[in-house]
């Protein structure tokens, strides 16, 4: 598991030009109403997109030793959990209480 | 610690091996960042569980500025590929460019929060206070956590680039700019989902 070289300039440049067509594509598909229906799912994918490619390229995850990336992941898995189950019980409750 | 391995420590520019083959400093830092990710975890979750629940204005479809925060959004991930570019300077001992990006780097940081800033201003000016609402309590808390650690961040970098400008930053400290870096990029990534989340997702 020991450590490898990190991506190049070049790389680094590459996934930079990625993360602004996504940033861009974000922002155009919010002002397209056609896209309004499917517009969460998308969004969230393509953020999930940008998180992972910094992660693995700038942070050097993709390189590094996997003892760090179960570091990271081991507690972002839980955040993510953590919010999912808090919207589960609060919405839970609300129609509950509502009966919607 | 024997004497032996002091000198290898310091020929490595600090860096303490553990008994697993990785940098312990580096090891901890990974550690502080999982932390977070359960920190901003919370105040995510606690955002969208109130989302839409507030009894009185202003709510965020009628102030949140899209494409002002696109071009925040625009800046801070600038200032990750600039970090990067520090780094891999630093790494192979060209420090004029590693400076350079430094610098770069933080005052990109400063752009963005010159920008939180004006946003906030411009949010208090059209009567969104802190107790205003439940959107204005969890979207200041939110953000300004994360404004808070970019603060941090530009300080830390600051820092670095004063080092840097001394001669006491060279390929030997690499390490302690790629934990920098480290942190803001983790900073860059929770904005990525801030913005989404918060911005897009009305």
């Amino acid at each position: 598991m020991s450590e490898q070289a990190h991506a190049t300039t070049a790389t680094y440049l590459r996934i930079a030009a990625i993360l602004v067509m996504i940033t861009l594509i974000e922002v155009g598909i919010f002002y397209v109403p056609t896209f309004q229906t499917v517009l969460v799912p998308v969004l969230l994918v393509l953020s999930a997109v940008k998180f992972a490619l910094v992660v693995m390229f700038y942070m050097h995850l993709k390189f590094d030793n996997r003892f760090f990336a179960f570091l990271f992941g081991g507690p972002l898995l839980l955040a993510l959990v953590v919010v999912v189950s808090l919207l589960l019980i609060f919405y839970g409750a609300v129609r509950l209480r509502t009966g919607v | 610690m024997t004497h032996g391995s002091t000198h290898a420590r310091e020929a490595e520019g600090g860096a303490h091996r553990t008994s697993m083959g990785v940098d312990s400093r580096k090891m901890a830092f990974w550690a502080f960042i999982g932390s977070e990710c359960l920190l901003f975890g919370s105040l995510i979750a606690t955002y969208l569980v109130y989302k839409g629940r507030s009894l009185v204005g202003p709510y965020p479809h009628e102030i949140l500025n899209i494409p002002f925060t696109s071009f925040s959004t625009f800046d801070l991930l600038m200032s990750s590929l600039a970090m990067v570019l520090a780094l891999a300077a630093v790494q192979r001992g060209d420090m004029k460019q590693g400076k350079l990006w430094l610098l770069v780097t933080a005052l990109l940081g400063l752009v963005f929060l010159g920008g939180q800033y004006w946003e906030f201003s411009h949010f208090v000016h059209e009567g969104l206070g802190l107790t205003t609402n439940l959107f204005g309590s969890t979207f200041y808390v939110l953000t300004g956590t994360h404004g808070a650690h970019v603060t941090v961040g530009v300080i830390w970098l600051l820092t670095l680039w004063i080092q840097a400008l001394r001669g006491k930053l060279g390929p030997q400290q690499a390490l302690t700019v790629e934990i920098t870096g480290l942190y803001w990029h983790f900073v860059d990534v929770v904005w990525i989902v801030i913005f989404t989340v918060v911005y897009l997702i009305q």
